[in-house]
């Protein structure tokens, strides 16, 4: 249990430096749209999901209903459905609390490490736990220390950072195009994701292209299977 | 200072997440997945991972961007790359990064 949490750590840490600076952003955004220090890190420790907090942010600061906030934070999260689900065939044996606590720090940086290890070996919750506390570690002290700089500071993503996140999944990615299905799948999921950010509103590019791209490699899985 | 009004819509945007992040455990911690779900779902990860990095790298600022002049573009190019070659990802990063650094030096 112990090795399998530090090696969670251990595969998390060069990752990290893809987290600190949206957390840096993320704190600084909350104190320029006029909340206090401790709502801005509060939301981190409570919600934990960069996307929706920086619109959830950009539409506190506009003075948008709270409604329409929570609505648009469930829209922005949907994806988290499709992950749970591809992690239910291997958490389904964790007593529920264990589940609960695992589910809640899967972000798309701790859900792509925990696959990855699936495809390398097998699943096993103590490199979830360490993959989880050390971002969710991260995520808190870098919005915290993002509070306290302040304006202070320029824009850390403005460095060129934020590309570190892109950099890391490719790495993830790789490996599973090895079989054919898996790069179709692919190729569907990158036009698809492209069409849609350029056309549909939102973050809706996401869920829509990881539908359409899985349901269709599970199809071509199952007439292979047929065709045997 | 708190605001009661903020801190309603931080615990709603939690309450809202977390939702999305233990509903299909939920759903599925008794009954298990069923086997042409599994299928399925086995793609998932390849297709959530596409479908976060090609509009991250393509259009990067919102619009359709395919020139040299798209830095994360030209990155992830040397990225894809350096992960074919290695399956590192300190290494995939390490070169990613120092190639978005470079040009943003030099500002091509």
């Amino acid at each position: 249990m112990m090795v399998e949490f530090q090696s969670g750590v251990r595969d998390g840490l060069p990752v990290l430096v893809g987290v600190v600076p949206f957390g840096l952003a993320c704190g600084i955004m909350g104190i320029t749209v006029g909340m206090t220090p401790l709502e801005t890190v509060l939301m981190s420790v409570l919600v934990f999901a960069g996307a929706s907090q920086f619109v959830a942010m950009t539409m506190l600061g506009a003075g948008a209903a709270g409604g329409l906030i929570v609505l648009t934070t469930l829209l922005i999260n949907l994806r988290h459905l499709l992950m749970g689900a591809s992690l239910a065939p291997h958490m389904n044996r964790l007593p529920v609390p264990v589940q609960a606590l695992l589910a809640f720090g899967m972000v798309d940086e701790t859900y792509a490490l925990t696959m990855d290890r699936v495809r390398q070996n097998r699943y096993h919750p103590g490199y979830q736990l360490g993959c989880n506390l050390s971002f969710y570690l991260a995520w808190i002290a870098s919005t915290t220390v993002g509070v306290c700089l302040g304006e202070r500071i320029a824009d850390p993503l403005a460095w060129g950072l934020d590309f570190a996140m892109p950099a890391m999944f490719l790495a993830l990615l790789m490996p599973r195009l090895a079989d054919k299905t898996g790069a179709l799948v692919c190729a569907l999921a990158a036009v698809v994701s492209v069409a849609g950010a350029m056309y549909l509103p939102g973050k809706w590019y996401i869920i829509i292209a990881s539908l359409a791209a899985s349901v269709a490699g599970g199809l071509l899985e199952g007439e292979n299977n047929a065709a045997q | 200072m708190l605001h009661n009004e903020t801190l309603l819509v931080i615990a709603g945007m939690a309450a809202a997440t977390f939702f999305t992040r233990f509903a299909c455990l939920a759903l599925f911690s008794r009954s298990g997945v069923p086997g042409w779900m599994g299928r399925w779902l086995k793609h998932v990860p390849t297709a959530i991972l596409t479908a976060l990095i090609t509009p991250a790298l393509l259009l990067p600022r919102g619009s359709l961007d395919i020139s040299t002049g798209n830095h994360y573009l030209l990155a992830g190019c040397v990225a894809a790359a350096a992960a074919y070659k290695t399956r590192s990802v300190i290494a995939t990063m390490t070169l990613g990064l120092a190639v978005m650094f470079a040009l943003r030096w030099i500002n091509l």
